[in-house]
Parts: C-alpha cells; structure tokens; sequence
C-alpha cells in the first residue's frame, strides 16, 4: 500500500509513524490524533507550492475587487471588510479538496477509518492541520491587506479577531463538504456549490463585526455569535464529516 | 405483533408502495383543485384591494404559500432521508429524492413572485429583505442536494451522502435565517420587509390558507408521480417491474 | 364581487403586469413540472418495453 516510488518516499515515511499509531490499541486518542495532525502539516510543508497558491489567490481577489470598482476611500472603507471575508471564504475553499484526497489516493483514509482511534478525533486533526495551513496564514495577511482598503487600526485588529475565529468554522464545515464529495465527479465545482451557502452566517457575522465597530456600534455581538459558531461546528462536525466519510469509502 | 405494526413494514417496500401512490395521487389532484379554486375565489375575488398596496398584494395569494411550502418540503425531506439513513430504508430516501426538486421549484417561485410583489411596493426588482434572501439561500441548498446526489452514480451512496448533505442544512437553515435577519435589520431600516404584508383582513388570511393548503397538496401529488418514476428507474431490473402491464407494451 | 368590470379585474389597479406575470409563471412552473414526470414515466417505461421486447424475441429464437 506504501509503495515506494521515489518522489513518494517522503509522503512513505510520514505514513509510516502514523501508521504505527494508528494501529496500536494501547495508542491515546490524542496521541493519534497528534499524529495525524503532525503528519498533513508535515506533507503540505512538502507542497508548499500548494498552500501559496491559495493565499497568492487571497491576495489577487481582494485587490480585483478596489480595481473593479475604483479607488475612493470612502468606498473602499465600506466594502473592505466584505471583500476581505469573501476572499478568505474563497481561499479556504481552495484548499478543501487537500483535505482527503491525496490520503483517500493511496490508501491511507481507509487506514484511518478503519484504526481504533477514534475517527471524529482524527478527522479534528485533519481540519486543524488544514487550518493552520490554509485559515491562519489568512488571519495574518488580512489585516495587511485590509490597509489597501484604508480601514483603520482598530477595525483591522476586528478584522483579524473575527477570522482567527470564523476561519476554523470555514474549516470544519468544508471538511463535511470534502467528505462527502470525495472521488465524485465535478468534485470541486460541486464542493463549492454545497459549502458556500453553509458559510454565509460566518460572513454575515465576520464582515458584520467590522461593520459594527466601524458604525461605533461595537464588534462584541457579531464576535459572539462567530464564537457560538463555532464551538456549535466544533462539536457537531466531527461526527458528521465520519458520517460522510463512512459513507464515501464503503 | 400487531396489526399496525405489520401494515407498517409492509408499506416501506417500494413494490407495495408503488400501486398505493398511485391510487393516492388523483385524489391529491383533486384536493389540490377544490383548496386552489377556493382560494383563488377567496383571493381575487372577495379579498377586497388594499389600502396602501392596491391590488399588487394579491400576488401574497401565490408567494406566501410558495415560500411555507419550500421551506415545509425540505423539512421534510430532511427528514425522510434522515430516516433512509438510520434504517436502511430504500423508500424513504427514494422519497426525499422525489420530493427535492418539488421544493426547488416552490423556492424559485417564492423569489420570482417575491421580485413581482417587491418591484411595485419598494421599486426595485430585487430586496436583500430577510426572507427573500434566506429563501435564495435555501434554493441553493435544494440544488446542492440535488446536484451531490445525480453526481454520485451508486444509488444507495448518492442517498447517503446527499441525507448527510440534508441533515446539516437542516440544521443550518434556522441559523442562516437568523443570521441574514440580523444582517438585514442592520443594514436597512425595516421599512423593507416581506413580513409587514397589508394588516390582514379575516378573507385575506382565508384566501392565505386555502392556497397553501392547495399548494400542498399539488406538492404530494407531483412528488408522488416522481416517487413512481423513481421507483421504476431504480428497481428496473426486478421480477415486478419488469411484470408490470405498463412496461410489458 | 368586487370588480365592476373584466377589464377592471385584468388592469388590477394598474398592477396587471406584476400580479398576472406571477400568476403566469406559477402556472406555467406547474404545468412544466407536469410535462417534465410524465416524458421521464414515459422514458422509463419506453425502455423497460424495450427490454421486454428483446427479451421476447431472445426467447423465441432460443
């Protein structure tokens, strides 16, 4: 199943002390899921051509957007934060499909669902690693870019406090879409078309805590809410996306 | 075992399904008929004109019902593939399957009559008022159900995967509607709003109802015929099917 | 009856336009849907008597 073929050695050897972990009774649950976390973070560093992608595609979307409707501050004040959330939305999206489909490929998610570990802890690992490669790196441009929208201090420190929270969300609610469109034809496309409407809340309350503070009205109810959010993703998600996961691989 | 009982589990094979759905059909045909006819009286008819609105709020007769039903239909589909789900029942998820693109349909007419109602009342063709816009977010969730479950080519796997899909839109649709209210009242003042229909009058709450229920029962009506179709397309290749006089010309 | 005319009912207070075309769509999305299961019934079971049909024949010159 680990075939070794030279360019995969690399992605071998990661597999290898996972696969230690995965099959050992006495192995904590955290222990795996650690494992597996370690592991995807190991083989994006591996393809970082892929993970700067997504974020050279945050940046390009957000100046497209100031350049397709003109340079007035005022203007470009107004629409900043929603630009800026959209785009993440975009970004995340991008690197969804990663999520499962290399390990769905050479036989590793079937290794996984089939371990004693608990699958929902293992798929937390998935969409952690997925974050701190595809959300976090978005939490910490956005502030920078929203400079290219004139937003003051204080609205860019909302900014990035809405995405350190609502970026996670974006993670565990396209690990369910990833899921459940694993190997199917029109896979991304149809991956989009059912996770965007699944990610409008966290844009209405993320682009809206900036809104809030911007109109003096105060970000606490909106950054709430994206809280609510996602300790309400954070503990449904798991079981569903090993729901769908069973389902894919059977 | 009682009586009940085995009735019950009889009736979740689609072979015995199919000839009850049948002999169901005409007569939600014909309810559908008896509430639209009264209803369309009651609306057009004896509802008297509105005050600020004129006769333009007639089109509620059509949109209210429109809107209730979409968002009844995928209650309700959620819920019968949830049960496919947890039963391994066929039927149950044929039946979601079936009732889908009924629901999409009554979404799209939810926002077509919307945009009517909307372009003489507030002038503008489209208004990011909270149904309105929770209603498109919901058409988006029927196509996406819709869309999973024909891009998946094993049966039982599209029925899964597309029930998961259900379930947490479900789950998602009360928190996308509260969310697009907040966002709405926010954003405009609430002199926009789908909600604040004319004060109704006693005939123009009856004439509501009776389309609705009209609605709903074309709803079971079309969404039996297409439980038929589906059952035929899926179970072609047993021993009933291929006996049926219909498919043996 | 609250219309003094058939051409009071058709104008609508000046709204024609909007009731009527919703009026329209919804008919025409129902009859649409219609039309829609019934060529699907009718593809199904066009191609389950085509397989009768073969099946028949297989049989005969067997």
């Amino acid at each position: 199943m680990s075939s070794l073929r030279p360019p995969e050695t690399a992605r071998a050897l990661g597999l290898a002390g996972t696969d230690a972990v995965l099959s050992e009774p006495q192995a904590s649950p955290f222990k795996a899921m650690l494992s597996v976390l370690r592991r995807d973070l190991l083989l994006a560093m591996r393809r970082k051509a892929e993970v700067l992608t997504a974020l050279f595609f945050f940046l390009i979307v957000s100046s497209l957007f100031p350049l397709g409707i003109g340079p007035e501050p005022a203007l470009l004040r107004k629409i900043g934060p929603g630009v800026l959330w959209v785009g993440a939305l975009l970004a995340t999206m991008l690197g969804l499909q990663r999520m499962f489909y290399s390990d769905h490929l050479d036989g590793t998610l079937e290794q996984m669902v089939l371990s004693s570990a608990p699958l929902p802890l293992l798929v937390t690992g998935k969409v952690i690693a997925h974050w701190l490669v595809s959300g976090l790196p978005v939490v910490v441009l956005a502030p920078v870019l929203g400079l290219q929208f004139d937003l003051d201090p204080g609205a860019l420190w909302i900014l990035a406090l809405g995405l350190l929270i609502g970026t996670p969300v974006l993670s565990l609610i396209g690990a369910v879409g990833a899921a459940l469109t694993l190997g199917v034809r029109g896979g991304g496309a149809l991956l989009s078309l059912l996770v965007l409407p699944l990610y409008i809340p966290t844009l209405i309350f993320g682009a809206g805590a900036v809104q809030a503070h911007l109109s003096g009205q105060g970000a606490g109810g909106h950054l709430s809410l994206l809280g609510a959010l996602l300790a309400l993703t954070l503990f449904f998600v798991p079981w569903a996306t090993t729901a769908a996961l069973r389902i894919s691989l059977e | 075992m009682s009586y009940r009982l085995i009735n019950w589990f009889k009736l979740s094979s689609p072979y015995s399904f199919f000839p009850l759905a049948g002999r169901m059909i005409p007569w939600f045909w014909a309810l559908a008929l008896v509430f639209g006819v009264a209803g369309l009286y009651m609306g057009f008819f004896v509802a008297p004109t509105d005050a600020t609105q004129g006769d333009s709020y007639r089109i509620i007769f059509l949109h209210v019902p429109a809107s209730w039903l979409s968002m009844f239909i995928y209650i309700v589909m959620a819920f019968w593939a949830g049960m496919g789900l947890a039963f391994n029942t066929r039927l149950s998820s044929m039946w979601a399957l079936s009732l889908a693109p009924t629901g999409a349909l009554m979404a799209f007419l939810s926002l077509w009559t919307g945009a009517l109602w909307g372009k003489p009342t507030w002038g503008a063709w489209w208004v990011w008022d909270a149904r309105l816009t929770s209603e498109l977010i919901l058409l988006f969730l029927y196509l996406g159900f819709m869309a999973l479950h024909a891009a998946i080519d094993e049966p039982r796997r599209a029925d899964r995967a597309a029930a998961v899909l259900a379930l947490v839109g479900v789950v998602n649709v009360p928190i996308i509607y509260f969310s697009v209210k907040w966002w709405n009242t926010l954003h405009q003042g609430s002199s926009v709003s789908m909600t604040k229909a004319p004060s109704m009058a006693q005939t123009m709450l009856w004439g509501m109802l009776l389309m609705a229920l009209c609605f709903w029962m074309y709803s079971i009506a079309a969404a039996l015929t297409r439980l038929r179709a589906v059952i035929l397309e899926r179970e072609a290749h047993t021993d009933w099917v291929l006996r049926l006089p219909e498919a043996t010309a | 009856m609250i219309w003094n005319s058939m051409s009071d009912f058709w104008h609508m207070g000046g709204y024609g336009l909007y009731v009527w075309g919703s009026v329209g769509v919804c008919a025409i999305a129902l009859v649409w849907e219609q039309v829609a299961l019934k060529k699907r019934t009718q593809a199904i079971l066009r191609s389950l008597r085509r397989r009768a049909r073969a099946e028949k024949m297989d049989r005969e010159l067997a």
